[in-house]
């Protein structure tokens, strides 16, 4: 059986070019100027500035050792990997079951309507939906409100300007991020799978552990993923939600460059944090294939 | 320039290269800046962005005013050195940092007899940091209070007439901290009895003991929006470094809102317009000097829908009402218990920033 089961594979000398033809030079130059301009050359011209001297220029390693040096500039990396963690595993936890619901309990005529809703908080701006939840989480907003209105809580709780805050408004993203994810690998899973398993006697607990869930990792680390490097690098969410309470590996990159122009620190700053997503990626890596088995 | 350039490590010219290069790709890329030889291209903070402010000097002039916000002067001289020469006509800076752009030999002198600096506050023409070497370098165009504002619906007015209402428990959790580092860090200073021009070195450790002790009694720091916004919507009732520049443009919706002058002092806030010595219109940068600094353009930039503040020239065609909202007044009083920014060195601003950091990363 082909691997693209009833398809005929195309015949080769027709639809695909011969060895040596320009063609697929031709093809793929434009996308690797595109990766060679905007990413290869700027990611030389940081490393360049991250080993030059912000005063005087020369060459100096002083950028990468002061993050190490530095409890401040080393604690906003532990604040970040916390709250990509936090953020990645309550998103995750959240939209598998959105995406098994949508998957398998939504029939097949409105799944594009509740897709559809699901992804419509991506239409807002980023910055305005993290202002709206800094409303939603003020002092005076509608939780504290409730909370306080209905007796539970005599004085209003501080949400906004918090670790909390900032959770909430990257889990509000990226859950619908994941859940495309996921939903997507979802669907492409055969009903006989689960019929299998069925006629072999196993419960849908025990199906869902052993079959479903497994078959469904690649979609959920791809997801995952995506969740992490997003999360990590992003600025503006921690900028208008945590309050500068506590302070991410952006918002110190961001510092360094708004008020004193060091973009060598901040280049330094910016390639370990570069490190620590390739890290992420290697771990991640069997599950981050294209092809699959 | 050849003998600075001649003087230069292969990696600082190669910095250089590739900092031109993105510059240029970024101007490429359309941002709008730098656009025409014939436009006014100027390098500004958020309240020059204001329509109300710019259309009028560009219909009179037949001119487009072409505008690059930026906060702190670190990171405007960081867009001057990654610019080709010319690029920019005027930049808004700190006046305490215009020695710091004329070092860098990015200045033009000004025509003080074209200017109305007779019409100035005297306190805040700022001499000493805008006249270099007998020349004019920047102008005065308006200024404000890094201090206490509160809202005083909230609050006992009384107790912010001194800086220990910000460490004591009586406001714990209502409070916020404007994010800047160099008026917050000035204020700290009045409340420990320094001097802002006399810091050195040695006065850190004092100065990160109160900085901390605000920030054990704060709830957020934030910057522009998101300190206006806390006090505003209520999430805090007093905001460490704000002024009639968070007070004022909310006085109509919000007229509870107030600043005080603390008996220890406040931090003197000012702007300057400078021209750029490679300006290729001097003629209109000049014009549109004059006209920040005019009756009519003061009026609009110190109402600006960004923020409010006071402008520098007193013959300002504010109303009487803005002229109340301001406290226009009061300003002498005001002016003379005041104290310019602190303005360290390229050492000891690097450190005062990693105290800043420390402070934000305090729990």
């Amino acid at each position: 059986m082909s691997p693209s089961g009833n398809t005929p594979l195309p015949r080769a000398g027709r639809a695909l070019p011969r060895a040596g033809s320009a063609l697929p030079w031709a093809l793929v130059t434009p996308a690797l100027g595109w990766t060679l301009l905007f990413f290869v050359l700027p990611f030389i011209a940081m490393g360049f500035s991250s080993l030059t001297a912000h005063e005087g220029g020369g060459f100096t390693a002083s950028n990468y050792s002061q993050f190490f040096t530095n409890p401040s500039y080393w604690q906003a990396m532990v604040n970040s990997l916390q709250v990509t963690a936090i953020v990645t595993v309550i998103s995750v936890l959240l939209a598998y079951p959105f995406a098994w619901i949508l998957a398998e309990q939504v029939p097949e005529r409105w799944q594009r309507l509740a897709l559809m809703l699901a992804v419509l908080p991506f239409w807002t701006s980023y910055v305005v939906r993290s202002y709206s939840w800094l409303l939603v989480l003020a002092q005076n907003g509608v939780i504290n409100r409730a909370l306080t209105g209905s007796g539970l809580f005599a004085e209003p709780v501080q949400l906004a300007n918090t670790r909390f805050a900032t959770v909430t408004g990257f889990v509000h993203f990226f859950v619908m991020l994941l859940t495309l994810t996921i939903f997507a690998n979802l669907k492409q899973l055969s009903p006989s799978y689960r019929k299998a398993a069925a006629d072999l006697g196993a419960g849908p607990v025990r199906t869902f552990l052993h079959v479903v869930l497994p078959l469904t990792l690649p979609g959920i680390m791809v997801g995952a993923f995506l969740t992490f490097v997003l999360c990590i690098g992003d600025y503006i969410t921690p900028q208008i939600l945590g309050g500068n309470n506590e302070l991410l590996m952006p918002q110190l990159v961001m510092m360094q460059i708004g008020r004193r122009g060091d973009f060598p620190l901040a280049s330094a700053l910016s390639i370990i944090l570069m490190a620590v997503v390739t890290i992420a990626y290697l771990a991640c890596a069997r599950w981050l294939k294209i092809e699959r088995a | 320039m050849s003998a600075q350039s001649a003087s230069r490590n292969p990696l600082s010219i190669l910095k250089s290269h590739l900092h031109a290069a993105c510059a240029a790709t970024a101007l490429l890329l359309g941002a709008g800046s730098a656009a025409e030889a014939a436009d006014l291209n100027a390098l500004i903070w958020c309240d020059h962005a204001d329509p109300a402010l710019l259309q009028p000097f560009e219909e009179a002039n037949g001119v487009k005013v072409n505008v690059k916000e930026f906060e702190g002067t670190g990171a405007g001289l960081a867009i001057v050195e990654q610019s080709q020469p010319g690029d920019w006509d005027v930049m808004v800076i700190d006046s305490i940092d215009v020695p710091r752009g004329v070092e860098k030999g990015l200045f033009e002198p000004l025509p003080e007899d074209k200017l109305p600096l007779a019409d100035l506050f005297p306190q805040v023409k700022m001499d000493g940091s805008t006249v270099i070497g007998g020349k004019r370098y920047g102008i005065t165009e308006k200024f404000g209070y890094n201090t206490i504002g509160y809202n005083k619906t909230k609050v006992d007015p009384a107790d912010m007439q001194s800086m220990a209402a910000l460490t004591g428990d009586k406001y714990k959790g209502k409070v916020a901290i404007y994010d800047y580092y160099l008026p917050v860090i000035g204020m700290a200073a009045l409340a420990i009895g320094k001097k802002t021009a006399d810091l050195t070195e040695a006065d850190l450790p004092a100065l990160k003991d109160e900085l901390l002790k605000m920030k054990a009694n704060a709830k957020l720091v934030g910057e522009v929006t998101a300190s206006q916004t806390a006090l505003a919507t209520g999430e805090v009732d007093i905001l460490v470094g704000g002024g009639e520049w968070v007070t004022a443009g909310l006085a109509k919706e919000n007229p509870a809102l107030d600043f005080s002058i603390p008996k220890e002092g406040a931090v003197l806030w000012s702007q300057s317009l400078a021209m750029f010595k490679d300006s290729k219109n001097k003629d209109m940068a000049l014009k549109f000097i004059q006209y920040i600094m005019s009756p009519e353009g003061q009026a609009r930039l110190a109402t600006s829908s960004c923020y409010w503040g006071m402008p520098a020239n007193t013959k300002a065609a504010l109303t009487d009402d803005q002229k109340k909202v301001l406290r226009f007044d009061e300003q002498p009083g005001f002016l003379a218990r005041a104290q310019a920014y602190p303005a360290p060195n390229a050492d000891l601003d690097k450190k005062m920033q990693d105290m800043w950091t420390e402070m934000l990363q305090a729990k």
